[in-house]
């Protein structure tokens, strides 16, 4: 695995709709070879990022850069580099699925018509179905296998398993991060389901309120997040070297989600290890509460909490 | 290995789950889950693990977590990549359980949930005790260890 070569990097990436900005100030860098997770709230600012960075969607502000190229330049060259698979899974329902793929193979040169193939029949999925008569996960199937079948560097997945049944979920992800294996791709997809991600995916960018909270490696998250659990009391008790994401009271206790970069130590905290679930959690629960601990976004005040009206500012 | 009169599933010698509950990282379930089977003998010296790719379309894991199991599994010794070829077992240090052991070790540890049962205790209470009888033989072996320094 190599981490030297960056498949995506944007910095100070900006979009806005109207007076609205739907991402902003948007920093961060996508090593080679990573299964990354995009995740955050509705609205803040996820299908635009992947849109950007598809060359779909021009930035307002910043830059984005794949695969070292510029995708707003509309080089053929590194568009053809890049798989994008939009929400709605855009497919031709009344074709069949052999025509979808000859579709494939006239637009685009590097086309892998075996693979397609043998993803399909791995996935029982019959060349001569019309792809309005599959069931919803067969479609997203489909809509995948040519989305690999371009033999992509860089797959932009927006929501690939809503509206799945957890089976279909699950074939979903065994093709994609089978062709991670296979092929070296280095994939962004972004989701809710939460759970599913931990196992799955490898690097981690949280956004909300339309700013980077966090963008790393899963690992290093889950080694610099720690749950503080102890007797009710103030922030300023909090030990030294520690920032709080989030913090919740009840009469009697203090629970703080907290990034420290040394262990905690301190006797008078149960100190537990959170899920990726939870941090992720705690960062949006911050962004939610006004955003007082602001960690990676000294800017975000004035766009805190505008996410919640601001449903999916992305989509069309 | 014979497997003569088994039903034959697929290539692979053992099936790795996952259990996001638990709180343990997934290469570390994975390390464990090959230990057990070495332990039970469900996997021998020599018997080839799934691959990477059998893995990571079998439960939907990241690959770079099943590389990190197996190089895990390979710097305790336990298994060994072959370029090319893939991750094997090696003899493990701590022989596996005999058959004659475990059916005495299982027929106490019936009668013992037995006695526990019939006083009262339910499963939670059980699973207690035991992990506390562990936990105190760790303490106790760390402790050795340091006297014996």
């Amino acid at each position: 695995m190599t981490d030297t070569v960056t498949a995506l990097e944007t910095s100070g990436l900006g979009k806005r709709y109207g007076r609205t900005w739907g991402l902003q100030d948007c920093s961060f860098l996508l090593p080679q070879g990573r299964v990354a997770a995009l995740v955050g709230p509705n609205g803040s600012g996820k299908s635009t990022l992947l849109r950007m960075a598809a060359g779909i969607t021009v930035p307002t502000a910043g830059e984005v850069r794949v695969l070292g190229s510029s995708p707003q330049d509309q080089t053929v060259d590194v568009l053809t580099r890049i798989g994008y698979l939009d929400q709605e899974r855009p497919l031709y329902k009344t074709l069949r699925v052999e025509e979808m793929l000859r579709f494939g193979r006239s637009l685009n040169p590097a086309w892998d018509d075996q693979l397609a193939r043998r993803y399909l029949a791995e996935l029982d999925i019959s060349l001569r179905s019309r792809v309005g008569k599959l069931s919803t996960g067969q479609q997203a199937q489909v809509a995948l296998t040519l989305c690999l079948a371009k033999r992509p560097e860089l797959l932009l997945l927006d929501e690939p398993v809503a509206a799945l049944d957890p089976l279909a979920r699950q074939r979903l992800m065994q093709v994609l991060l089978g062709s991670v294996v296979d092929g070296g791709i280095t994939v962004l997809l972004s989701s809710h389901a939460l759970s599913d991600l931990e196992v799955v995916c490898d690097y981690v960018i949280i956004l909300s309120a339309s700013h980077v909270q966090l963008a790393d490696d899963l690992d290093r998250v889950l080694a610099t997040h720690r749950l503080l659990v102890g007797p009710r009391r103030d922030p300023s008790a909090v030990p030294n070297g520690v920032e709080i994401v989030s913090a919740t009271h009840t009469e009697r206790q203090s629970n703080w989600l907290v990034r420290a970069e040394q262990p905690v130590t301190d006797p008078s905290w149960e100190v537990v290890q959170p899920t990726l679930e939870e941090v992720v959690l705690a960062y949006l629960r911050d962004q939610a509460s006004g955003g007082k601990v602001s960690l990676r976004s000294p800017s975000a005040p004035e766009h805190a909490g505008n996410h919640t009206n601001n449903e999916d500012v992305g989509a069309r | 290995m014979d497997h003569d009169g088994l039903p034959k599933l697929d290539g692979a010698l053992i099936h790795f789950r996952l259990d996001p509950r638990t709180g343990v990282p997934a290469y570390r379930q994975l390390v464990d889950q090959v230990r057990h089977g070495v332990r039970l003998g469900v996997l021998q010296p020599g018997d080839q693990l799934p691959s990477v790719r059998e893995v990571v379309t079998q439960i939907s894991i990241n690959p770079n977590t099943v590389h990190r199991a197996y190089r895990e599994l390979e710097a305790a010794g336990l298994a060994e990549g072959r370029p090319g070829l893939g991750t094997f077992v090696l003899a493990p240090a701590t022989p596996p359980i005999t058959a004659e052991h475990q059916t005495e070790l299982q027929d106490e540890l019936d009668r013992w949930v037995g006695k526990a049962r019939a006083a009262g205790v339910d499963d939670e209470g059980i699973q207690a005790l035991v992990a506390m009888s562990l936990l105190e033989r760790d303490d106790r072996n760390v402790n050795e260890e340091r006297v014996a320094r």
